[in-house]
């Protein structure tokens, strides 16, 4: 179970593996995630699921290597097998005809926005990617970005490629050019709070994904809680999309450095 | 034959009235109740992986299942939630025959050295021996006796598995791998069923790997008993959700003719009160989780989690004593319990709380937190607590607890562990379509037979019952299984 029959560098800290899954892979749909251990003494972390194909029986994960979980993930080579892989959680991803749909996606978090991409797009909508990163080298899934998309916005910290500044800089210059009827944002939290004020500002619906601290992943220990609207949420079993302008951003970064 | 003729047959073996003749009642009765050799408090309360308890000896489990009157109506079977035929073992040991005396345990639990260890028994078994009910005295040692007969027959290398008649083909799931689903799929397969348990962690065993620590129940001896039910053919996939990873209808599709959910209450419940989102404010299912199925304080492992040095454990259950004293294990100089009622409507096991006050660990009752405040990392730093007392009785007969106004203090904590009970988990019940469950999400069932709303599911343990024990769920099992048999034959 759950060999890795490809890896594939996006950029030098990011990997997308496919995995054999076959069970997971007929049953995921746009938005759920999995729990991920390598190693006995591995950690389980959570990862969104980036991709499936039924046919072949595999995902897709990507992965940034940010620490030591990730980095043992990164490590591992084709052939390999994943210690342990369990999904797919959480809730899919609320897809139907909103209108005209703005995927707002920052660096890693552009994996998990493709399988939403391509539902929306699928769903009937028009949809206007934004994809951001800190520079052109982290700019991923471009190409499979596009085929789902009536435009994509590439947005650099540095400029070097697509337009200079942040992924708030291009949802605003669509939202001020056409009538936007729903925002999916996927990225890191501060991406995702600043997202979620803009659109805010012009009442736009707004849909985030959050990568909380998680453990077990199946609601079993409330590491991954949040506040919405005030009251406690579990990302893991009621997300892990909430109403963005519902979210308390700050408690959630806030917990984000608990082992910090 | 009944249960109860069974029982009277056992009773009646000429060995049996030899023994009772051997010793003259008086003196059984006379004797002291034997004390199980723990570890010393000091040094145990700094070893996180070292069982308190050390197990009787075999002069000390003699002398103790002297103790047993061997009644002809014996009432402490009444009290077992799997009716282990008691006086039978018992007397098995006091013969010195000790392996047939596990052999009687494992005639009706899936589990005994779990349950010796870990069962409430002065509320059941032990509640119901003549020397308590009748004679003011302290019961017969049950659950040492139990561990003892089920410890010997493992630590000599000789633990046998039951045998089982042939494969009869019909597939059944079990959904969880904890006590109920356990105790299940040990029932079915020794009635010939090809038996599958699916398992959402990558640990088998539940409660009994993730939350009841090392101290009090060692991994190895769960293993052990696990290993056993594989011997006899079930089948345990790991890692693999019913509901999310595979659906009630792949289930049937692949041929499964009848399913036992026993996903358990794994959903942890808050306080909702201001601050409870603070960093170093955490369930004790979370707390646990990362200590026990995780390893986390193990340098090795992956997995952090915070050692306090003053904690605070809200609530004085079962879990709530397992996360104290573990906080206890990882280093915290100052370890509380803060319940809002008193010593006596504590809800936890009297050997854990008599253990955890040995260990140091101090006793808030009559108080209930209010609010946490953190710095300005958000780290919790303090924690509000009301003062209590004893209002009247509630409908339950518990006397309320009601604030005493004004009465408030303020206490240093850097970690706070809430074990204020936990719900069922919703993932399961709500990926079955046409399954019933109340307003407090346990699925509905027959009573009598564990059958659901859908006729060729049943359900058992925590998931039905809420927050309860591990003997009720495995007693649940035992009923579901017996009932689910009768049903296939019918048909």
């Amino acid at each position: 179970m759950n060999r890795i029959v490809r890896k594939e560098y996006f950029s030098p800290q990011v990997v997308e593996f496919v995995v054999e899954a076959p069970l997971i892979a007929r049953s995921r749909k746009a938005g759920h995630f999995v729990m991920v251990k390598v190693g006995e003494k591995g950690e389980r972390i959570p990862l969104t699921i980036a991709k499936s194909d039924t046919e072949k029986g595999t995902i897709s994960l990507v992965i940034q290597n940010v620490g030591a979980s990730s980095e043992k993930i990164c490590n591992l080579q084709e052939g390999d097998y994943i210690t342990d892989l369990v999904g797919p959680l959480g809730r899919a991803t609320h897809i139907e005809n909103f209108g005209t749909v703005i995927c707002a996606g920052g660096g890693v978090g552009i994996a998990p926005m493709l399988p939403i991409i391509e539902a929306m797009k699928k769903a009937g909508n028009r949809v206007i990617s934004v994809l951001a990163a800190r520079t052109k080298d982290l700019v991923i899934l471009e190409e499979q970005v596009a085929e789902y998309s009536d435009e994509v916005i590439v947005m650099t910290d540095d400029g070097s490629y697509g337009q200079k500044g942040l992924v708030t800089n291009g949802v605003e210059s669509v939202i001020n050019r056409e009538k936007v009827d729903m925002c999916v944002t996927i990225g890191p939290a501060i991406m995702m709070k600043f997202v979620s004020l803009l659109t805010q500002k012009y009442n736009v619906p707004t849909m985030a994904s959050l990568n909380t601290i998680m453990v077990d992943g199946t609601g079993m220990c409330g590491a991954c809680r949040i506040s919405v609207d005030g009251k406690t949420r579990f990302v893991c079993v009621d997300g892990p999309e909430f109403d963005a302008h519902k979210v308390d951003f700050d408690e959630m970064l806030m917990r984000l450095k608990a082992y910090n | 034959m009944t249960r109860q003729e069974y029982i009277k047959q056992k009773w009646g073996e000429p060995w049996r009235s030899e023994l009772r003749k051997s010793v003259k009642a008086k003196e059984r009765a006379d004797r002291p109740r034997v004390h199980m050799p723990e570890l010393d408090a000091e040094y145990r309360s700094h070893k996180l992986k070292e069982e308190v308890n050390q197990g009787l000896s075999q002069e000390q489990a003699i002398f103790e299942a002297g103790r047993c009157l061997d009644c002809a109506n014996p009432t402490c079977v009444t009290g077992c939630p799997v009716e282990i035929n008691i006086p039978t073992f018992i007397k098995n040991i006091e013969r010195g025959e000790f392996i047939e005396a596990a052999n009687t345990l494992k005639e009706t639990s899936a589990l005994p050295a779990v349950c010796g260890r870990v069962c409430p028994q002065e509320k059941q078994c032990e509640a119901q021996c003549i020397y308590v009910k009748k004679m003011g005295k302290e019961a017969v040692g049950i659950g040492y006796l139990e561990r003892f007969a089920a410890d010997y027959e493992r630590l000599n290398g000789i633990v046998s598995t039951p045998e089982i008649p042939v494969c009869n083909g019909t597939k059944i799931a079990v959904v969880g791998s904890g006590p109920a689903g356990l105790s299940f799929a040990g029932d079915m397969a020794k009635r010939g069923y090809d038996i599958t348990v699916f398992e959402a962690l990558h640990e088998i065993g539940g409660v009994l790997k993730y939350g009841i620590p090392e101290f009090r129940l060692p991994n190895e001896i769960v293993d052990v008993e696990i290993e056993v039910l594989r011997k006899i053919g079930v089948k345990f996939i790991k890692n693999c959700i019913v509901g999310k990873t595979i659906s009630h209808e792949d289930l049937r599709n692949d041929g499964f003719k009848g399913i036992f959910v026993a996903s358990g209450a794994g959903l942890p419940n808050f306080m909702d009160i201001p601050g409870e989102n603070l960093i170093g404010v955490m369930s004790a299912n979370e707390f646990l989780t990362r200590v026990n199925l995780m390893d986390a304080s193990n340098p090795e492992s992956d997995t952090p989690v915070q050692m306090g040095k003053k904690v605070a454990i809200i609530g004085a259950g079962n879990t709530a004593m397992d996360a104290v004293r573990t906080a206890r294990r990882l280093g915290a100089e100052r370890a509380m319990v803060v319940y809002r009622r008193s010593d006596e409507e504590m809800p936890a096991r009297l050997e854990e709380v008599k253990h955890a006050k040995e260990e140091g660990i101090e006793f808030l009752t009559l108080h209930n937190p209010i609010c946490y405040e953190g710095d300005d990392k958000g780290r919790v730093q303090r924690m509000l607590l009301q003062k209590m007392e004893l209002g009247e009785p509630d409908p339950s007969g518990r006397r309320k607890p009601v604030p005493i106004k004004d009465a408030t203090e303020w206490v240093e904590v850097d970690e706070v562990i809430v074990s204020v009970g936990v719900s069922p988990n919703p993932l399961i019940p709500s990926s079955f379509s046409g399954l019933e469950v109340t307003k407090w999400g346990t699925v509905v069932i027959n009573q009598d037979t564990m059958q659901t709303h859908l006729s060729d599911v049943y359900a058992g343990g925590d998931i039905v019952r809420g927050g309860a024990t591990v003997i009720l769920a495995m007693g649940d099992g035992r009923k579901a299984a017996a009932a689910m048999d009768e049903a296939l034959q019918g048909n």
